[in-house]
């Protein structure tokens, strides 16, 4: 097991970026890996705890404790199987999860964290590398087909479950490229995506077929669905934006977060967007409102695109800079974070709500007016507090409100729970028979690790349910 | 019969709730005297009263303070007596030795008793005996207690004549098939009250006098021992000292030929061996009579009772007493080099014939020709014996019980370890334990024998072929065979590279295998029992010289014989095989020896169904092989594939074996296991607990082989030496096993099934585990048969690049799929978020996760549910918290287990709350005892540690630990690196020397000891209550009510599953039971006995919620115990890596940068208790409760959930915890009167009044008395005194001077303070200068003694256990376990018995004669200087941590000179004079014992002060 003193021996050390003024200028991702001795090092500071809080804060309960020590050990590709014995995307999660395992980690009462996503990163990395992750087709068919609607990942790690356990899966994806959030939401340069690119062509070699450019209840009735296959899983995400109904709203130049995204992915992707309906920071003064990750990530694409100025608005005072008393350990805490995003510039602004808009003649905003407001959970105006800030474009990002019910879920008429996500049994089965649901459309939004470990759990759900987990894993 | 209106019952109540007879347990005092010439007199028989009312103390009474447990004597024929007494009814005795009398219990009622008088006389006419006439023995029923008169028997007594012609051997042995007949025959019929029949005794030549007496009532009840024609050259006799109150007339000894103290702990597997070889018994000497003797071992029986029928039936059929006794109780022969060979092979030859009655006995045994005693290979009882000139020989387990003028003494000494003393009636002299063994050794040529018919596996041809690693397959089997990821990283990798069982720490947390929803192993349903109180567990390591892993096999032959061909035996030096082993015993082809394999392998779609057949199958094949002839059986579960599954080898052995027992063709064969399952200590110990001789665990084999493969084992290691490991840590593994069960050797433990069951099916252990207790119910072999199928449905699973390729466990640490914890993540966040927020809200959320398992089954605890009431009482009525918390102690953790800061932190917490805080087994600062930093509970543990008079006189209460719910039956160590200055300065040592807790305390061995060492501390300080620590198990509430009756104040019922700082993981995970079962044994046991009133009941061990004090507190408990919830409090994680020195919360560790992260603080744990007593008010007020007095033992408000919903739980009945015994409203349940610890009679209220001024004033005093071995722990309460008054530096040197001159009693100046001086002109017994804290002890024999005092045993057994400083001079020899443990006292002695020095850490031990075996054991500080008259020296010593030297130091010389004059000066003793005269010469002979590591920490520590004065 590991080092028992390898925590009192070896600082926390992680790899990092590359610097700021050259990553801004590119799109690909800027992550620098740590050599493998001082990743070495870094495993070594696991203390293979009784009690392994970091695998219980990981919604996925990655086996950290497990892969740790087989990097420790050099056995990489032990690790790997550790890895994907609980996640199927650790490339994924490696680049985009919070690591709720790091606040939880034992270590971490006292000193800092063990740097588990650094090592899960580079654990899987060094699989593609190698060549050690290959198609694991189903060793028998089981002659039940599944479709899956939707294709971020919560349905992929659903589909793939599923497909590895012997059903027939088909992804229905209303856009052209399959990936859901993590291919438009995610700028590229936090994910690039060929790392998408390549779990379809193993998942494809795995048997899913991916049907793009099909919107299951627009294009393709539900019932076509229902009728064709023996289960329908949605997991179609929680794509209703949160707006903000204040004067001005109506103005040019207001967005929300996923339209900015969105046209910025489909540009890494070569794809081209006309200029009548571009929506860019370069060269003026863009408003954030939303101090959360897509904020960052709109922050970080800003900057990229050559905005003047940045400002990011939160409406939520400035947390503290270490762990809030209120979140103590091992719970996710309350403390002020500094993403990659915000070391490239901008400024935040805390505790500061949006009063209005002011355009110009020609109905583009210009003017934010905002003022201060105590915290939560009253949020009320400070008196006196009023100022402005002149923009010329606000990127609107203020989460999701829930999955889109017009089309698929209205068609369907499944039933939803009281926060309008869509409710499911402990076999996660809709109110609709052989429907089932996942991701964030049945938890609301949420992180990427929730959506593979739902999607996984859904999977599990639709075996039991097709009488099919006696055969399955 | 009786028309009272209570009914007392008689003999044993039969089993009910939890209470089960067959765990009663007995202990007590022995001895005999005997006129070596042979002369028969009155005045024997009246010493032999003497001896008895003088161990009085060693006995116990129950309930009824006038009804004792038992006593009796044996005594040769009176034939003047009886030809008087038989005159006046009216028949005439024949000459001596032409009759027969027999001693006879009969029912009170006439026409009852008059049916059993007609079978008696019938049987001996049947057997050609003339009946001769009947005599009413006179008895004096007002002078017995009250239950014993009302249980007593009609006693009379029966004469039958001897045929003509017939010699009076065969007499006696028609006699013994009369008796046997006549017994079986009442058992048989339908007479009523016919238990009452019972024989004590029937012989020509002696005749047994016993019942539920006292002492001194004997001689009153049987008014003819008063009478001067009753006259004996020898009387045997015995006290009793049993567990229960319950009148058992039959259970007194002496039996037909023994008295026994001590306790056999194999006597199951004994039993059924003698039930099996019944088949081959044949005797040309009965010829056709065997058949009336079965069963040899009487139903119903003690230990002692069956031992005694074994022994008899050996001598009977032409074994000469000594040699049948030999026998059963072997020497430890197999590894001491010293022994003649002649003599080993006599004991080797037996050991074939027979396993040993192993446990701790002194047996004093008489056929009236010779009389004896012989103690077991440990030494565990005490027996001295003195010598007159006159005659006269006296064995007791005491000294001083016979007062002989000291001019008279011939010679004084002890029965030693292995040794018999005999006495030769006839020919009229004493026959020395060398003569008598060389002759029993001479009587055949046994080492010829087996040179020439002993096969040894090593001899056995190559084999052609042996089983390769199948790479291909092993992951399949692997899984098939239930091995996790856990198995690898936890034990086989670790085992092959260290040789010895994996360390772990902290407490079991996992469901018990009856809840859990995982595929569980066979084994993981059964738990080690372990040996506490009524038997001590042994030392394997340090003594390991009485420990044997080797066993002989192959087919048992007629034991009542002896020939060449019983040599023919196979014999393994250890029970693991290779798999080339395996091959050569499978091809064997010498003598009988032929081998087959019986495939041990089920198909998996025959479900439970299949399984059965499957095991009936085996079994029929089994018998079938045997006819064949075949004499070794290989059950082999090689072979599993896609459609076949293993049978649990657990299963297969005990099935077979018990089915083999059945019919009784059991030693016809040797059980070989050849399976993949085994890979644990647990899983062997079980195997041949339950009858196998042999295990070939070959996936263990393979599974290195593919590490290697691999690269996968650690560096350097290769997969042949991890097997070499892997069967070196099995083995001392095993030895461990065994020893906590006071268990030696291999051949005892197998088959004697020393486990308990929990959660199996009564039926399913009834047939395949016959006589295991399983209390509770639970699963068959519908669930067995399920999770071999699950296992067997992974295993032929593909295995993927994204799959594990074993499950991961979750056993030993946590993991989401592996099996739940209480204390998940989840839980401890929660409560460590409540106290520290000081939210009540969030402590009732963490009570939900514990008490609700409504998804998960946990605890048998989470099992039960309370019934409210229908008038639920407003929670302001319920009684305070504050009331409620002072019920709750913290456990015991030493200082040193864990930091000063958690140490301190809970016994502040403790101390503002108004509970207790425990200091564990470490001692405690000095500085914390005037403060709040001060324990309460001041912990009295196996190694002493810090255990001074002020350490005693500091505490509220006093506990004596017998065992640890995470590792009973097992010592502990605190390795040198851990003990640190302060740590040394508190347990009395030096730093750096690891310490060493045995597993016995070594002045407990019995229920008798431990009441000795209750008055010992009760003396110390009075005002402390005396608690006794013990773990549940099967028994454990017939081991309280021997607490109860040895007047300790509380019990502690310990669960399984409390914490520990290290401890071997298989002993974590499978030995104890839960509290639950303990708790409401005890209840129940306590109740039943009415002693419950006189004793406070407190149970721990994992208790988390309001709810589980609740249970607690309804199956009987009044006070609670918290370690591991406190310590979450303080920040604990469950890290389980105490044992590692790198907890990473300051908590466990004595690292200073880690300590620094400590973030605990009193309140924490403050609030944490309150909030549980909170908790529990709730759950009160719901109940209708407002005081927890009024729940104590209120079992009717609990009830079971429905768990008919669960696949495994639905076959549990915990109708037996939730029993109340029948009793009257008077008889208490929960503690009401305080116990009677008989200090007023105390010697040392004379000395505290005539010393008032030494004490007060401190002026000198001299005083002088009379003392006897009735006086016991002369100079402790006085020494108490001091301390309270004067700390731990007491007085000045010599203020108190006492002389003494008598024999003393037990405790002779224990825990004696400095400043006391006693001088004993006399002898003592055991415990003397146990603890001694500063004192000076002096012993010497009387001036005008007969005897050399170099030659005579001066003091007995472990004098100076303990001690941590002060003085002793011993002019004469000490018994075993001189000053063991000794931290810094100073002692002359001149001569020791075995294992002198034994885990000493500090001080100074000058022997001026003979050592015994074992010298020096485990010592790793202070010096010895022995001197070394012949050289033999270091033959005896335990050479694995010191080194001995000559004495070339001149300090070295010095110093032992002037101790040696100071002993002559103090003691007068010769020796020493002569030493002094020829001092140059002398000083030549000393040898130095000089520890190892002592060595290096000084040189250490002196190259320290170099280099300081040379920076200074």
């Amino acid at each position: 097991m590991g080092k028992p003193t390898g925590f009192k021996e070896y600082p926390r050390e992680v790899g990092g970026y590359r610097p700021v003024q050259e990553r801004v200028r590119h799109w690909n991702e800027f992550l620098v890996p740590l050599p493998a001795e001082a990743l070495n090092r870094q495993s070594a500071r696991c203390m293979d705890c009784g009690v392994p809080f970091c695998h219980s804060g990981c919604p996925l309960g990655n086996l950290i404790p497990d892969f740790n020590d087989l990097v420790y050990k050099g056995r990489w590709k032990d690790a790997l199987r550790a890895l994907h014995a609980t996640n199927n995307f650790p490339e994924f999660t490696g680049r985009l999860c919070p690591a709720p395992c790091e606040a939880a980690c034992v270590l971490g009462i006292a000193d800092p964290a063990v740097t588990i996503k650094q090592i899960e990163r580079a654990i899987v990395d060094r699989g593609w590398e190698e060549g050690w992750i290959q198609p694991e087709p189903p060793a028998r068919k089981l002659g039940e087909s599944v479709a899956v609607v939707g294709s971020g990942p919560a349905a992929l790690a659903c589909a793939q479950q599923l497909a590895r356990a012997g059903c027939d899966v088909t992804v229905f994806e209303k856009n052209d490229r399959i990936g859901g959030l993590l291919r438009y939401g995610i700028p590229n340069f936090k994910l690039e995506k060929s790392h998408i690119d390549r779990r379809v062509r193993q998942m494809e070699a795995e048997g899913v077929r991916f049907a793009t450019g099909v919107c299951v209840g627009v294009d393709l009735p539900v019932d076509r669905l229902r009728s064709d296959f023996d289960a329908v899983v949605l997991a179609g995400g929680s794509e209703q934006p949160r707006d903000l109904n204040v004067p001005g709203r109506g103005l040019q130049g207001i967005v929300f977060a996923m339209e900015f995204l969105t046209q910025q992915n489909r540009r890494c992707e070569g794809d081209e967007v006309p200029e009548w309906d571009a929506i860019l920071a370069t060269g003026k003064r863009v408003a954030i409102i939303g101090g959360g990750d897509t904020g960052a990530d709109c922050l970080g694409t800003s900057h990229r695109q050559g905005a003047a100025a940045v400002y990011q608005l939160e409406i939520l005072p400035q947390p503290p800079p270490t762990r809030s008393p209120r979140t103590p350990w091992p719970l996710w805490p309350m403390q002020l974070r500094t993403e990659s995003s915000h070391e490239e510039g901008g400024e935040r602004l805390w505790g500061v709500s949006t009063v209005r808009f002011e355009g110009d003649s020609e109905g583009r905003v210009r003017r934010l007016v905002a003022q201060r407001v105590s915290p939560p959970p009253k949020f009320e105006p400070v008196p006196d507090s009023e100022f402005s800030l002149d923009v010329d474009l606000v990127i609107l990002a203020m989460g999701f409100t829930g999955p889109v019910r017009s089309g698929l879920l209205e068609q369907l008429g499944v039933e939803l729970d009281a926060r309008g996500n869509v409710k499911t049994d402990a076999d996660w089965q809709t109110s609709v028979p052989r429907v089932f649901a996942t991701g964030d459309m049945q938890r609301g939004q949420s992180l990427i690790v929730w959506a593979i470990a739902n999607g996984r759990k859904c999977a599990e759900g639709v075996l039991r349910h097709l009488g099919a987990d006696q055969q399955a894993v | 019969m009786s028309d009272s209106l209570e009914p007392i019952q008689r003999g044993l109540p039969p089993a009910q709730g939890l209470y089960d007879p067959a765990n009663e347990r007995d202990a007590c005092g022995i001895g005999f005297v005997a006129n070596i010439f042979g002369q028969k007199t009155h005045s024997i028989v009246e010493k032999g009263i003497e001896i008895l009312i003088n161990l009085t103390h060693r006995g116990a009474c129950g309930c009824d303070p006038e009804t004792g447990d038992g006593a009796g004597l044996m005594i040769q024929i009176p034939d003047a007596f009886f030809r008087k007494e038989c005159r006046k009814i009216g028949f005439d005795l024949p000459r001596p030795g032409e009759y027969a009398v027999a001693m006879v219990f009969l029912p009170v009622e006439p026409a009852p008793r008059l049916a059993c008088e007609a079978v008696l006389e019938a049987v001996a006419t049947q057997e050609g005996l003339e009946v001769l006439g009947w005599r009413d023995t006179p008895v004096e029923g007002d002078a017995i207690g009250r239950v014993a008169r009302v249980s007593q028997p009609y006693i009379e007594q029966f004469f039958v004549r001897r045929p003509e012609g017939m010699d009076q051997e065969s007499f006696e042995r028609k006699l013994y098939v009369v008796r046997k007949r006549a017994s079986n025959e009442v058992r048989l019929s339908d007479i009523p009250d016919r238990e009452y029949f019972y024989i004590p005794s029937l012989s020509s030549r002696t005749i047994v006098y016993k019942g539920l007496l006292l002492a001194p009532q004997i001689a009153k009840f049987y008014a003819e021992l008063t009478d001067p024609d009753v006259a004996s050259a020898m009387c045997l006799v015995h006290q009793r000292f049993s567990t229960n109150t319950f009148p058992t007339w039959n259970l007194a000894h002496p039996y037909r030929l023994i008295a026994h103290n001590g306790e056999i702990n194999t006597l199951k597997g004994n039993v059924n061996w003698m039930h099996a070889r019944q088949s081959v018994l044949a005797s040309p000497l009965f010829g056709d009579d065997l058949r009336k003797l079965f069963p040899i071992i009487e139903p119903g029986g003690s230990d002692s009772a069956c031992f005694d029928n074994a022994l008899e039936l050996l001598v009977r059929a032409g074994r000469s007493l000594p040699h049948a006794v030999a026998m059963m109780i072997p020497e430890a022969w197999v590894h001491d080099p010293s022994m003649p060979a002649e003599r080993r092979a006599f004991y080797e030859f037996h050991a074939g014939l027979m396993e040993p009655w192993d446990g701790p006995a002194a047996v004093a045994f008489s056929d009236g020709r010779v009389i004896g005693a012989t103690l077991d290979r440990n030494g565990l009882r005490p027996a001295r014996y003195e010598v007159t000139h006159d005659g006269q020989i006296v064995m007791a387990s005491e000294s001083g019980v016979l007062t002989n003028r000291p001019e008279n003494v011939k010679a004084k000494g002890r029965l030693q370890p292995g040794r018999m003393l005999l006495v030769d009636l006839e020919q009229g002299r004493i026959v020395s334990d060398d003569e008598l063994k060389d002759s029993l050794a001479r009587r055949q040529p046994y080492g010829e024998w087996i040179a020439r018919h002993q096969i040894r596996l090593e001899e056995l041809p190559e084999p052609p072929h042996v089983h390769p690693t199948d790479h291909g397959t092993l992951l399949q089997r692997q899984r098939a065979f239930g091995y996790t990821d856990e198995d690898l990283k936890f034990l086989l990798i670790p085992m092959a590279e260290k040789g010895e069982e994996p360390v772990g720490s902290m407490g079991y947390d996992i469901p018990l295998a009856c809840l859990s929803d995982k595929p569980q192993r066979l084994t993981d349903y059964f738990r080690q029992l372990f040996a506490q109180v009524t038997n001590p567990p042994i030392d394997p390591i340090r003594e390991a010289s009485v420990m044997s892993l080797v066993s002989h096999i192959g087919t048992e032959r007629n034991i009542l014989e002896e020939t060449p061909q019983h040599a023919h035996l196979l014999k393994m030096p250890q029970p693991i095989l290779t798999n080339a082993d395996l091959e050569r015993l499978r091809r064997v082809s010498q003598g009988d020896f032929l081998a087959t394999t019986l495939p041990s392998l089920y198909l998996v779609d025959g479900g439970a169904k299949g399984l059965e057949r499957a095991i009936e199958s085996l079994c029929r094949r089994a018998s079938l092989a045997i006819k064949a002839g075949y004499t070794v059986l290989i059950l082999s579960d090689r072979g599993v594939d896609e459609e076949y599954a293993p049978i649990p080898a657990l299963l297969a052995v005990s099935a077979v074996h018990n089915h083999l027992v059945r019919e009784e063709t059991r030693t016809q064969v040797a059980l070989v296991v050849e399976s993949g399952e085994p890979r644990e200590v647990m899983d062997f110990a079980l195997l041949i607990g339950y009858g196998a001789s042999s295990v070939n665990p070959y996936v263990v084999f393979e599974t290195y082989e593919d590490l290697e493969k691999n690269g996968l084992l650690p560096e350097g290691l290769t997969a042949k030496k991890a097997s070499e490991n892997f069967t070196k840590a099995i083995g001392k593994g095993l030895l461990k096993t065994f020893s906590k069960m006071g268990i030696s050797t291999l051949q005892s433990y197998k088959g004697a099934q020393i486990f308990e069951a929990i959660g199996l099916d009564k039926a399913f252990v009834d047939r395949y585990f016959t006589g295991t207790p399983s209390r509770i119910g639970g699963v068959g072999l519908e669930v067995i048969h399920r999770e071999a199928a699950m296992k067997h449905a992974k295993a032929f699973e593909r295995v993927r690049s994204v799959d594990l390729e074993l499950p991961i466990g979750g056993k030993y640490q946590y993991r989401r799929d592996g099996e739940p914890h209480l204390l998940s993540p989840e839980a401890i966040a929660k409560v460590q978020h409540s106290v520290r927020e000081g939210s009540f809200e969030k402590f009732q959320e963490f009570c939900r996760m514990i008490d609700e398992q409504n998804e998960r089954l946990m605890t048998l605890r989470g099992l039960l549910v309370l019934k409210e009431a229908d008038n639920p009482v407003p929670l302001e009525e319920v009684e305070p918290a504050e009331a409620i918390v002072r019920r709750f102690t913290t456990g015991a953790m030493s200082f040193g287990s864990i930091s000063r800061e958690a140490h301190e932190a809970l016994a502040v917490a403790m101390n503002r709350l108004g509970g207790k805080s425990n200091t564990g087994e470490g001692g405690e600062e000095e500085e914390r005892f005037g403060d709040e930093r001060r324990s309460a509970i001041k912990q009295v543990a196996s190694g002493r540690f810090g255990v001074t008079t002020n350490y005693l006189v500091n505490a509220d209460e006093l506990q004596i630990k017998m065992a640890q719910g995470a590792k009973p039956g097992e010592g502990g160590q605190l390795p040198g690196h851990k003990v640190d200055e302060v740590i040394a300065r508190v347990r009395h040592s030096v730093p750096g020397v690891t310490l060493i807790s045995p597993p016995p305390h070594h002045d407990i061995y019995s229920i008798e000891d431990l009441a000795q060492l209750i008055f010992d501390l009760k003396n110390a300080n009075p005002e402390a209550r005396i608690s006794v620590k013990l773990v549940s198990e099967v028994g454990v509430g017939t081991v309280a009510a021997g607490v109860a009756k040895a007047h300790a104040d509380v019990v502690l019922i310990s669960g399984d599953s409390g914490g520990t700082g290290a401890s071997p993981l298989s002993s974590i995970r499978h030995a104890g039971l839960p509290w639950e079962l303990g708790l409401a044994e005890t209840q129940q046991v306590l109740v039943q006995n009415d002693l419950r009133g006189r004793i406070r009941v407190q149970t721990d061990g994992k208790l988390q919620t309001g709810k589980d004090v609740a249970v607690a507190a309804l199956l009987g408990a009044e006070e609670f115990g918290f370690a591991t919830m406190p310590l979450i409090a303080l920040g604990c994680v469950m890290m389980r890596k105490c044992h590692l020195n790198t907890c990473p919360v300051g908590i466990a560790t004595q690292d200073p940068e880690l300590r620094a992260k400590f973030q605990g603080t009193p309140d924490h744990v403050i609030r944490y208790l309150f909030y549980v007593a909170e908790d529990l008010r709730r759950h009160m007020a719901r109940m209708g409760f407002r005081r927890v007095d009024e729940m104590i033992g209120r079992v009717d408000r609990l009830e079971t959930r429905n768990l008919e919903h669960h696949w495994k739980a639905k076959g549990l009945d915990l109708s037996p915890i939730l029993h109340a015994p029948q009793m009257p409203r008077r008889i208490a349940r929960r503690c009401v009167i305080a116990q009677d610890h008989g200090l007023e009679s105390a010697l040392d209220h004379r000395l505290m009044d005539l010393a008032s001024d030494a004490i007060e004033k401190g002026q000198p005093v001299q005083i002088q008395l009379p003392i006897r071995n009735v006086h016991r722990t002369v100079g402790t309460m006085l020494s108490g005194r001091i301390a309270k008054r004067h700390g731990s530096l007491g007085l000045p040197d010599d203020t108190i001077r006492c002389r003494f001159v008598g024999s003393a009693g037990q405790s002779f100046g224990a825990f004696l303070m400095r400043g006391i001086t006693l001088e004993l002109e006399g002898d003592a017994n055991d415990g003397v200068g146990k603890g001694l804290s500063g004192g000076r002890i002096i012993v010497y024999p009387p001036k005008n003694a007969g005897f050399a005092p170099e030659e005579s045993v001066i003091v007995g057994n472990v004098a100076l256990f303990g001690a941590t400083s002060g003085e002793a001079f011993f002019s004469g020899i000490a018994g075993e376990r001189f000053a063991v443990r000794n931290s810094g006292a100073t002692a002359v002695v001149e001569g020791v018995g075995d294992h002198g020095c034994e885990y000493m850490t500090n001080g100074c031990v000058v022997v001026l004669g003979r050592t015994g075996k074992n010298f020096g054991a485990g010592m790793n500080g202070g010096f010895a200087f022995v001197y070394d008259a012949d050289g033999s020296f270091a033959d005896r010593c335990n050479l694995g941590t010191i080194d001995l030297e000559p004495l070339t130091e001149v300090d070295d010389a010095v110093r032992v000179r002037s101790l040696v004059e100071r002993h002559a000066a103090l003691t007068g003793s010769p020796l020493a004079r002569r030493l002094l005269e020829g001092w140059d010469e002398a000083l030549r002979k000393f040898v130095k014992v000089f520890p190892k590591e002592y060595r290096r920490v000084l040189a250490e520590s002196a190259r320290k002060l170099e280099q300081e004065a040379v920076r200074g």
